[in-house]
């Protein structure tokens, strides 16, 4: 045991001496490893921010929420199936509202897109959701102002508005919202809430804070006609533990609302946030995996600079492994040696990269969010490692089996 | 008893179809503070016995019992071990560390040993007072003479109390005053009840041994003992 630590002790004093004395070289062989794992690291930071991001975004929809639909958001079912279905009516939802038993919240909800105005400031191609007041039951809004519509307001079709925080912050850059009158289309409303930040904006303009949130009745009263188009309706079930219960009863009862018989299909889709997560995983997974390949293929390089500086190393080094070998040191202690130093240029080189990709992460956060962890650190620090291993191994292999007396000849 | 006896050793080595004969059916035996010179013109076979007996190389045929245990059938890491113990180089060329001042050189040994650090430096020190160069220790081999370096280097060999020290033409590189010194410190080290097996085709040096083994060809051609020449050389020395 203690001569194996005697023998990293020494294995260690030479890598040091070797890498010293080789400035350029080593710093050279460094840069291939600091680049490589700068830019794996700055990728799997920048991978991790958009995914909370998007993570912290549909859970502010609310995980125990249903949405009842025309359209299936992720399916098998053809589209011109679900274009032939029935809209689902207003007169539906007061039907379906009141079979229902198991939800906490339902609200129908309908929208249309619009430009918000006040005074010359403008925003264009906002979604101005229509619902009622159960609507906020049926999500996790918090307020940063104000309140959100009442059920008299909703009932009435008020000309009242409740807006996310993006469009205050655009509308309303340096003062309140609450109180002002804001244009959407053309008519006007009054603002009685403003959302807290919700969502982010990897959901662009399905962000709660780039929408508008107006009485259903309004919105048949400004924009279109009540049967116009099919409404969603939002179902919340009474926690995420019930949302499987929740879905089979609703079923049931939209099935029952609709009169249809049991050998007919369900003319409607139940959808869920989960399908949201499944397809995201699925395409912005496999541009994830696909950046972090490509940026692999950067450490991957540094690797091969590091072997090739290795054998290099060990090439000039032989007549020092013979008279190493000679006076009794053993093959391990040989391997180690190289190893320690190829290790020793990727732990040096692995640690400036991280600490850069820390700093470029922290600057990238202006724009996209990132997100420096723990595991990401740990990370870094092991590939470099590892990297230092895989790729000092052959040299060292070569240099542990070389031939003593060959080795002493040498010149 | 014998340190080294080798009975009936042949060495054969492939040089692409050729199959050159190193060594050819070599018998001898070793004693204890034996002071042999082996000699032979190049290609004689010298170097390849040399390297047997130093462990470093092991033989196509025949027995090698090295304190009666026998070495042919050793592993790698038992080789490196009675490398490490039991012998110590010295080579033409010194072969030591450039980046390592004399006493990390003269430890090598002993760390490849597992001796503690204390007493490693503490063996290194004496190691190194004892071929005269106590006041050398911290400098690094460019800024030695090259019988300093020598110097160093037989401190090395006899910093691990080897059972024999091999020197491989040890004044080969040296001017020939140069070169007297370090046979003069050979024949101190001698006396002290060392065994010694030097390398050599110079007459004049192979003269400072007890006895003279002559190969050639891959045989030994004669065997002898010289009769006390050496405590003329030593006198000489002395002078100096």
């Amino acid at each position: 045991m203690r001569i194996i630590l005697l023998e990293l002790k020494e294995g260690l004093t030479i890598a040091l001496k070797a890498i010293i004395s080789n400035k350029i070289r080593s710093l050279l062989t460094m840069l291939g490893i600091f680049i490589g794992v700068a830019v794996v690291i700055t990728m799997s930071t920048a991978i991790k921010g958009i995914d909370n991001s998007f993570k912290e975004g549909i859970s502010s929809l609310g995980t125990d929420v249903l949405y009842i639909d025309k359209w299936a958001w992720f399916t098998n079912v053809e589209w011109w199936k679900m274009r032939n279905r029935r809209n689902i009516t207003m007169e539906e939802f007061y039907k379906f509202k009141n079979l229902v038993r198991l939800p906490k919240a339902i609200a129908p909800v309908t929208n249309t897109i619009q430009p918000i105005k006040y005074n010359e400031r403008r925003v264009d191609n906002v979604f101005v959701n229509g619902s009622t007041a159960d609507y906020i039951k049926t999500t996790n809004f918090t307020f940063e102002q104000g309140r959100f519509y009442s059920e008299i307001e909703s009932n009435a079709g008020r000309q009242v508005a409740v807006i996310g925080s993006e469009i205050a912050k655009k509308l309303f850059p340096n003062m309140s919202a609450l109180g002002r009158t804001i244009k959407i289309g053309n008519f006007n409303y009054k603002v009685v809430g403003v959302l807290a930040e919700q969502g982010s904006f990897i959901l662009g303009p399905w962000n709660p804070d780039n929408q508008v949130y107006i009485p259903i009745e309004t919105i048949f009263k400004n924009f279109f006609n009540r049967s116009f188009k099919t409404i969603t309706i939002n179902v919340r079930a009474n926690g995420p533990e019930m949302v499987d219960e929740t879905k089979s009863e609703i079923e049931g009862v939209m099935r029952k609302v609709r009169g249809l018989t049991y050998n007919q299909e369900n003319d409607f889709s139940i959808n869920q946030q989960e399908g949201l997560q499944q397809s995201y995983n699925s395409i912005v997974g496999v541009i994830q995996i696909a950046g972090l390949f490509i940026t692999s293929l950067s450490l991957f390089v540094g690797a091969i600079g590091i072997m090739n500086i290795m054998f290099v190393s060990v090439k000039e080094r032989t007549k020092e492994i013979g008279l190493r070998k000679a006076i009794g040191a053993k093959k391990r202690a040989i391997l180690s040696q190289f190893l320690l130093e190829s290790s020793v240029i990727c732990f040096i080189g692995g640690l400036a990269g991280l600490i850069a990709a820390i700093i470029i992460s922290l600057l990238i956060n202006q724009f996209v969010p990132t997100s420096i962890q723990i595991d990401s650190i740990i990370i870094g620090i092991g590939v470099s490692l590892i990297t230092g291993i895989i790729s000092g191994f052959a040299p060292a292999y070569t240099a542990a089996n070389m031939d003593a007396v060959e080795a002493l000849r040498y010149e | 008893m014998n340190i080294i006896k080798i009975e009936h050793i042949s060495k054969i080595y492939k040089v692409g179809l050729e199959e050159v004969h190193a060594l050819r059916d070599v018998s001898l035996s070793i004693d204890k503070n034996e002071y042999v010179a082996i000699m032979g013109p190049s290609g004689s076979g010298k170097s390849t016995l040399m390297n047997m007996l130093g462990c470093l190389d092991t033989p196509t045929s025949g027995l090698y019992l090295f304190k009666g245990v026998s070495v042919s059938e050793m592993s790698d890491n038992q080789l490196a071990n009675i490398r490490n113990k039991e012998i110590g180089f010295v080579f033409q060329t010194f072969n030591l560390l450039a980046r390592y001042d004399a006493i990390h050189n003269v430890e090598l040994p002993l760390i490849y040993g597992g001796v503690p650090k204390e007493e490693r430096r503490e063996r290194a020190k004496r190691a190194l007072i004892d071929v005269g160069l106590g006041d050398r220790m911290n400098h690094k081999p460019n800024e030695l003479s090259g019988g300093q370096r020598q110097r160093v280097a037989i401190a090395r060999a006899l910093v691990t109390n080897p059972s024999i020290i091999l020197a491989d033409e040890p004044t080969g590189n040296l001017d020939s005053k140069t070169g007297e010194e370090i046979m003069a410190l050979f024949q101190e080290i001698h006396q002290k009840g060392n065994t010694i097996i030097l390398v050599t085709h110079e007459e004049y040096i192979a003269e400072h041994a007890a006895r003279i083994i002559r190969l050639r060809d891959g045989l030994i051609e004669k065997d002898e003992f010289v009769e006390k020449r050496f405590t003329n050389t030593l006198n000489k020395n002395q002078e100096i």
